[in-house]
């Protein structure tokens, strides 16, 4: 007697067209709940985490936000393998901005988020004409040799990097600051995906050739994918310079290119809130695992074959099927 | 001066060549863009080295066998990993990238890094050449890329391997239909693309020393060389071996050596603005560019 699983999505849905038709607390709180608690999670944290844990969390956050700034530029179908350009560009912005012009931080973080942002769209917009491998590797070698180039033109401190740079007005402002650019983003960023905005950019994706034909100027919304996400990337950057005081060659490292990436497949590509679970099981993993030194690195090589191999979909489509899903055995007839 | 930058210019393009070859043999045929190459050039050095100074083997029968090792590794990779992911670009990168950091990382761990890790020259000589000296291996350097490239050369155009090779890498199910197995071709793409890679460390070693860093260094200069000549074509590689050999060592003797590493990356851009297929890539210009 040969038996499969069956699977039925439970009959609740938020949106069906335009009717929303919730009639209990319990069919509310099914839907509200996933969105609810990583809230409630962000918000509450940083009070019940000890000083070292605070720290950890904040580069959870970074590390999600660089994480969420991969995951939208895989959805418009640019693959990057070099998160640390994004990152490494913020980090100088502000760097810049507050160690020779001496802007507070609370001014200097914006601006070097947008100048990060064009700066990145500037550099890589030879490349978006590229698609699919060409761009992963082009992105691949731009924040290395960035780095040569620091080292050898001696710019912005060189080997030494800037230092005293000035720190944001309390930590408490730091965590909460971190934690609102969070949620912002991955609630902000997951809606506009699905909107007819976000449709365009998964179509691209998708086939750009029926893109074009429907006369849409891909490039243009290349373009502007491209800005989004490195202004995620640099404004994550730039928050870590103020948050070390110091800015150098180590904001191009190849850590921040590898762990968002690890993290996107691990949680799950394709959906913003993967990515940020990802985050948030590989960091504090990496933090546990910090006394074994280089080991860390050669766990993130073999997690990403892992996944990619054998669990594709990511952990947080798993859940999530999981949660909207009736699984039941049933027999196969004939 | 200027005739011995000519020498060195030209060893430096075989060097670049011969690091590049491999990648581009792979890709070239099972469109696999294999980013553990600079792992796999690594780990042969290594593994010559292990043999030769812990198991005190003689030095050319270690550097077979680590060309041997090499080349299996590449075939078990591709077996075991790439091609549950195959045609998935995305993916196949994510994993040869997994699998290169996994290995370069491992060595880093395991603290090999020194300048006691190297290996031997083979011929220790060296000449009086048009105002330079130039010592035996890179004088070999030239001599073995030259047969290299002629060697694989020959293989795709006059051997029934090479010849399905090619075929795949034109048209894959037309090649399919005539009873060439894709996926065997595949394998055997990667596996000869590591041996490549095996064979181009265990010559261009012996003149510095071996490190993790080096296979980061050597998967750069591998797509530096790769985007520049357009992917897949072996004219291309060559051709652009060239430009970036001489660029490097003139901006190297004349200008000053923390510049050589941009040049590439200004040859890049500009190649990528100018002619984003590369400078022989007609051939797959509509896959690569809209």
């Amino acid at each position: 007697m040969k038996k499969r699983k069956q699977r039925i999505d439970r009959g609740i849905k938020a949106r069906s067209g335009d009717i929303f038709s919730l009639c209990s607390w319990r069919e509310m709180l099914y839907l509200a709940s996933p969105r609810l608690i990583p809230i409630l999670g962000f918000l509450i944290l940083p009070l019940l985490l000890g000083a070292y844990w605070q720290k950890v969390l904040l580069s959870v956050a970074v590390f999600a936000l660089l994480a969420i700034s991969w995951d939208i530029l895989a959805q418009s179908g640019m693959i990057s393998l070099g998160q640390a350009l994004f990152f490494g560009m913020g980090a100088y912005a502000s760097g810049v901005f507050n160690h020779y012009w001496g802007w507070h931080p609370l001014v200097a973080l914006p601006f070097a988020t947008v100048m990060g942002g064009v700066m990145c769209t500037v550099f890589l917009l030879p490349v978006l004409r590229l698609r699919g491998i060409y761009f992963s590797m082009v992105t691949l070698i731009i924040p290395l040799m960035l780095e040569r180039i620091i080292e050898a033109t001696k710019v912005f401190g060189g080997t030494e990097g800037l230092s005293e740079i000035a720190r944001l007005p309390s930590k408490w402002l730091e965590l909460y600051l971190i934690m609102g650019v969070l949620m912002a983003a991955l609630f902000g960023f997951r809606r506009m995906m699905d909107s007819d905005y976000g449709l365009v950019l998964k179509g691209i994706r998708d086939n750009d050739l029926s893109v074009i034909n429907a006369g849409i100027n891909i490039y243009w919304f290349k373009t502007q994918a491209l800005f989004i996400s490195s202004s995620i990337g640099a404004f994550t950057g730039a928050f870590i310079t103020h948050v070390y005081e110091f800015v150098g060659m180590p904001a191009f490292a190849l850590e921040y290119s590898i762990l968002p990436i690890a993290a996107a497949v691990v949680g799950g590509p394709g959906n913003l809130a993967g990515a940020t679970l990802g985050a948030f099981i590989l960091v504090p993993l990496s933090e546990i695992l910090r006394g074994t030194g280089g080991l860390r690195i050669i766990f993130y090589g073999l997690f990403l074959v892992v996944f990619i191999v054998a669990l594709p979909e990511g952990i947080f489509h798993y859940i999530q099927r999981k949660y909207h899903q009736f699984e039941r055995w049933v027999e196969v007839e004939g | 001066m200027f005739l011995g930058t000519v020498v060195y210019a030209l060893i430096n393009s075989v060097i670049l060549a011969l690091m590049a070859i491999g990648f581009n043999l792979t890709f070239g045929i099972s469109g696999v863009a294999n980013f553990a190459y600079g792992a796999l050039y690594v780990t042969a050095a290594y593994v010559s080295w292990m043999l030769l100074n812990l198991l005190k083997l003689p030095y050319f029968l270690s550097a077979f066998i680590s060309i041997l090792f090499t080349t299996l590794l590449g075939a078990l990779m591709y077996r075991f990993i790439l091609l549950r992911v195959r045609g998935q670009a995305l993916s196949e990168v994510i994993a040869t990238f997994g699998i290169g950091l996994a290995i370069l990382e491992l060595f880093r761990y395991l603290g090999f890094v020194g300048f006691e890790y190297t290996l031997p020259v083979f011929i220790d000589q060296s000449f009086f050449i048009l105002g330079a000296y130039v010592d035996m291996q890179r004088i070999l350097i030239v001599i073995f890329g030259a047969l290299l490239i002629l060697g694989l050369w020959v293989f795709t155009h006059h051997t029934s391997l090479g010849l399905a090779f090619r075929g795949i890498a034109q048209d894959e199910r037309t090649a399919l239909s005539l009873g060439i197995d894709s996926d065997w071709i595949a394998t055997l793409a990667v596996s000869f693309g590591a041996g490549l890679a095996a064979i181009a460390a265990t010559i261009i070693i012996p003149l510095g020393s071996i490190s993790p860093s080096e296979g980061y260094s050597v998967l750069i200069k591998a797509l530096a060389v790769c985007i520049i000549g357009g992917l897949g074509s072996t004219g291309g590689v060559i051709v652009a071996s060239f430009i970036i050999g001489f660029a490097e060592r003139f901006t190297d003797s004349y200008i000053s050596s923390h510049w050589t590493m941009i040049v590439s990356l200004a040859a890049i851009l500009i190649v990528l603005i100018v002619k984003p297929s590369g400078l022989f890539g007609e051939q797959k210009e509509l896959e690569e560019r809209i």
